[in-house]
């Protein structure tokens, strides 16, 4: 049997209140970091998913999202590095459809499957941009999600899909677009969304012999509360206890990993037998049909679900920060001449495993732990005599730090590490008032804020004040 | 191990004014400070056998200083170690002449900082090993706040209370400074202008930093058995030291952030060839590196003039201050006089040179133990730092 091993979901801390950026607006969304974007947050997502899990017989990795970092460069890769996976799996990534995340979903159950992989980790993320002050800058939220898929402890069975294929210019982004284009409100949602998602669905629970009342939750896409609702009435749901809140209020439509991420709510809150059904929308839709197991008793649901990460919230002050943020307003650089220097491709290539996977070392003389790896030890002097340790997504202590000025006192600080190291690095997700002297931290993949970026994204680790 | 005590004298020295020279170049610094150091030693360029040029980054190559004074192709060695630049030409001349290679050379630090602000290359990141650029960049006064914290921590030393010590720091460093005519800030603070200024990198406010000046300092060393011929107030080296971290505070989880290694290691080097037991009892007065108020602070510490944890008390009752137990900065420290970094070895020197031949007018201090200390240190307690030490004194001690 192919299913569910296990799921991660993962919310940033911001939230922006939708009355900033349309006064009198209901509710408030989701916001990615300055130092976020939808690589770092499938990391979070995937680290989440893979908590208290063996990483060894993970064969695949694939990245679902319409806002990839990268136009050409596999973003799976970069998550397959810092979740510190073997070399020798299959990585890919999904774009150009919010159904990315379903589509990637269908892959990894078909891989696993046909006995191609034996788990299979699908990542899916959204940070999109509606233009300033449209409906879209409102409705849409960031976040992401991530399933295991295997064949072994599973917690949920694959029992069918169904999918079928559309061609509408509805919701669209042209390779010269930076913000969401949308065709006119009543069109879209009559032959695209509703139409299509209907069809699938339909065919789906028809094609496996299924009533709405056989399904404890309906996981359906929602660009807004209102369509979704009509959505499941039609189908013959009762959206108040069937419909998978779609967190349209206080998260936000999250894109390509929307789907995941309310499958990660569904499981977070599923018992055993339990039928949920999942759709996902975008040229066309993809449905599945899971049928829950008495394992999902056994799982940790705390950060997999999105429960904790509801209550886990700072509000992004203005929409000015936002903008920055987003760098949709540019600010130039501190002025630090000949002071600059650019990231060398090189560099970052030879060092990949200290910098994604963040590998120290441990001396097999004095067993001192060591970060950067080095060739000779500083504790007892024994030289190449080091086995690596991953360090990524570790716990620790905060020991000092400080605020960098000349970047806006950007916090910095040296980190004592649970199991022995010590790092120097930034801290993010924080205000400067709440730091302090040994405050328990962890380790979050962030993208850098290079000053020249010579075509480069800077990816490393920071340090987060650390969850419960 | 034959050290360089007593083997090498110092027989003249020059200075310029350490500030913001707008109208100067590192040239001009050069000039002005070397022929001083000539007029005072009473030779001639030509005289000159070998030179160090100690610049951290307003030249490359000897021809820094070859050039301006037009040595005549002479060996010229080009020092960089940072902030400790100047003491590590100084002390690398010491050990040519009092192995007897040379008999006369000039040793000179100079430093144009002005024109570009303090470029600290790569990312002003002080690790500049990784060019992955994925480390953060950090300043020195933001790793040297890191360092504060973390003292302050580990001695229970509320903050407030921490800062209004450190205030305590600049106000001495002030009022000395306001003595010495070639100082860059020649201005007294009052403890309450200090505790209230800007924050720079919380806890350190601006009068917790030192000045970024332009300006330069040389010294004319000759074999100490030819130093009667020059002149009879000579000054002797008694003793150099020198050492270099390996990034400890940033990579062992068990390092404390509450010394500085370095300091200690390059001061016992020194005490031991110059024969000090008691650096508080036999020393009469100390120039050392007070980039910051607060390493001036572990300074006291590192180099035993106090115990640890308790330099706090010292600078409570006074002891470090113009007329205390053991005068520290008497001519304004780097917070004073200025920080062009290559040259602040040598202003130290030139600082202690003064003061042993009873020339330093109104900041001049009692000569009893005929012994005066300097020390710099380059880079910060987060990565790993070269501290260097040079004590110099009298005949007979």
């Amino acid at each position: 049997m192919v299913g569910i091993v296990s799921y991660g979901a993962y919310i940033p801390i911001w939230r922006i209140s939708r009355d900033l950026l349309s006064k009198g607006a209901p509710g408030e969304r989701s916001v990615a970091g300055k130092d976020e974007d939808s690589l770092t947050m499938a990391v979070a997502a995937a680290q989440n998913c893979l908590k208290d899990f063996d990483r060894e017989s993970i064969d695949g990795v694939l990245f679902a999202s319409t806002t990839s970092p990268f136009r050409e460069k596999c973003a799976a890769s970069t998550i397959a590095a810092a979740l510190d996976l073997r070399r020798d799996i299959f990585t890919t990534d999904f774009a150009n459809s919010l159904r990315a995340g379903t589509s990637a979903l269908k892959a990894a159950l078909s891989m696993v499957k046909s006995g191609m992989a034996r788990q299979v980790l699908v990542t899916a993320a959204d940070c999109r941009l509606g233009p300033p002050g449209s409906v879209f800058e409102q409705t849409f939220g960031d976040g992401a999600a991530a399933v295991l898929v295997g064949m072994e402890g599973l917690i949920a069975d694959f029992e069918g899909d169904f999918s079928i294929t559309d061609e509408i210019y509805d919701v669209w982004r042209r390779d010269i677009d930076l913000y969401v284009n949308s065709w006119e409100d009543r069109f879209i949602f009559l032959h695209g969304y509703q139409a299509v998602l209907s069809e699938v669905i339909s065919g789906l629970m028809k094609k496996m012999g299924v009533e709405p009342k056989d399904v404890r939750k309906a996981v359906l896409p929602a660009p807004d509360l209102r369509r979704v609702m009509d959505l499941a009435r039609a189908l013959g749901f009762d959206p108040k206890t069937q419909l998978q809140d779609p967190l349209i209020d206080n998260v936000g439509n999250t894109g390509a990993a929307q789907p995941l991420m309310l499958l990660a709510a569904a499981l977070e809150e599923a018992s055993p037998e339990d039928r949920i059904l999942l759709a996902g929308y975008g040229n066309g839709g993809d449905a599945f049909i899971f049928k829950v197991r008495a394992e999902i008793k056994k799982i940790d649901s705390k950060w997999r679900g999105v429960k904790s990460y509801l209550q886990r919230k700072k509000h992004v002050p203005d929409y000015a920060t936002y903008l920055m943020w987003r760098k949709l307003v540019l600010t130039p650089p501190p002025r630090v001449p000949m002071s600059v220097s650019y990231p060398s491709a090189t560099a970052i290539w030879r060092e990949r495993k200290r910098i994604y996977s963040l590998h120290g070392v441990r001396c097999k003389v004095c067993g001192t732990i060591q970060y950067p790896p080095q060739r000779v030890c500083i504790k007892c002097r024994a030289k190449d005599n080091f086995e690596e340790v991953g360090l990524g997504g570790r716990r620790g202590k905060l020991f000092t730090y400080s605020f960098d000025f000349i970047r806006g006192n950007v916090p910095i600080g040296i980190v004592n590490l649970e199991g022995g190291g010590r790092l120097f690095l930034e801290l993010t997700d924080v205000e400067s008032g709440d730091i302090k002297i040994d405050m328990p931290v962890e380790l979050v993949f962030r993208r850098l804020d290079l000053w020249r970026e010579d075509g480069i994204y800077g990816y490393f680790w920071k340090a987060a004040p650390a969850r419960d | 191990m034959p050290g360089v005590k007593d083997k090498v004298a110092i027989i003249g020295m020059g200075c310029t004014r350490f500030s913001e020279h707008w109208d100067k170049s590192v040239n001009d610094l050069i000039v002005e400070a070397c022929y001083e150091a000539f007029e005072d030693a009473g030779i001639e360029p030509k005289d000159i056998q070998a030179a160090w040029i100690a610049t951290a980054w307003s030249g490359e190559l000897g021809r820094t200083l070859a050039y301006p004074l037009k040595l005549n192709f002479i060996p010229v060695t080009r020092v960089e170690n940072r902030c400790a630049s100047g003491h590590d030409a100084f002390i690398n001349a010491c050990y040519a002449v009092a192995c007897g290679a040379f008999d006369v050379v000039l040793v000179c630090g100079a430093e144009k900082l002005k024109d570009t602000g303090l470029p600290i290359p790569g990312d002003y990141n002080p690790t500049t090993l990784y060019t992955s650029r994925v480390d953060t960049g950090y300043l020195p006064v933001t790793a040297w706040a890191m360092f504060a914290l973390r003292y302050f921590h580990h001695y229970g030393i509320p903050i407030e209370e921490g800062r209004r010590i450190l205030s305590k720091i600049a106000v001495k460093n002030h009022f000395n400074g306001y003595l010495a005519p070639k100082a860059q800030f020649r201005r007294r603070i009052t403890l309450e202008e200090a505790l209230k200024a800007p924050i720079i990198a919380w806890p350190l406010g601006l009068y917790d930093c030192c000045g970024i000046a332009d300006g330069a300092a040389a010294a004319i060393l000759v074999r100490a058995d030819l130093a009667r011929n020059y002149r009879d107030d000579y000054v002797l080296v008694k003793g150099v030291g020198m050492s270099t971290g390996v990034y400890q505070g940033q990579i062992m989880d068990d390092f404390p952030l509450a010394y500085i290694e370095e300091n200690f290691r390059a001061s016992r080097m020194a005490y031991k060839e110059a024969g000090i037991e008691n650096p508080r009892k036999q020393l009469d007065l100390a120039e050392v590196h007070d980039c910051f108020t607060i390493h001036e602070l572990v300074i006291y510490e590192d180099l035993g003039f106090s115990p640890r944890g308790k330099a706090k008390e010292d600078v409570e009752n006074g002891t470090f201050e113009l007329k205390g137990e053991l005068p520290v900065n008497t001519d304004g420290g780097l917070k004073c006089f200025g920080h062009p970094l290559g040259a602040t070895g040598l202003r130290m020197i030139y600082e202690v040179y003064k003061q042993l031949q009873g020339k330093a007018d109104q900041r001049q201090v009692e000569i009893r133990n005929q012994r005066g200390l300097t020390h710099t240190c380059g880079g910060t307690p987060i990565d790993a730092q070269t501290a260097a030490v040079a004590i110099l004194g009298l005949r007979g001690v």
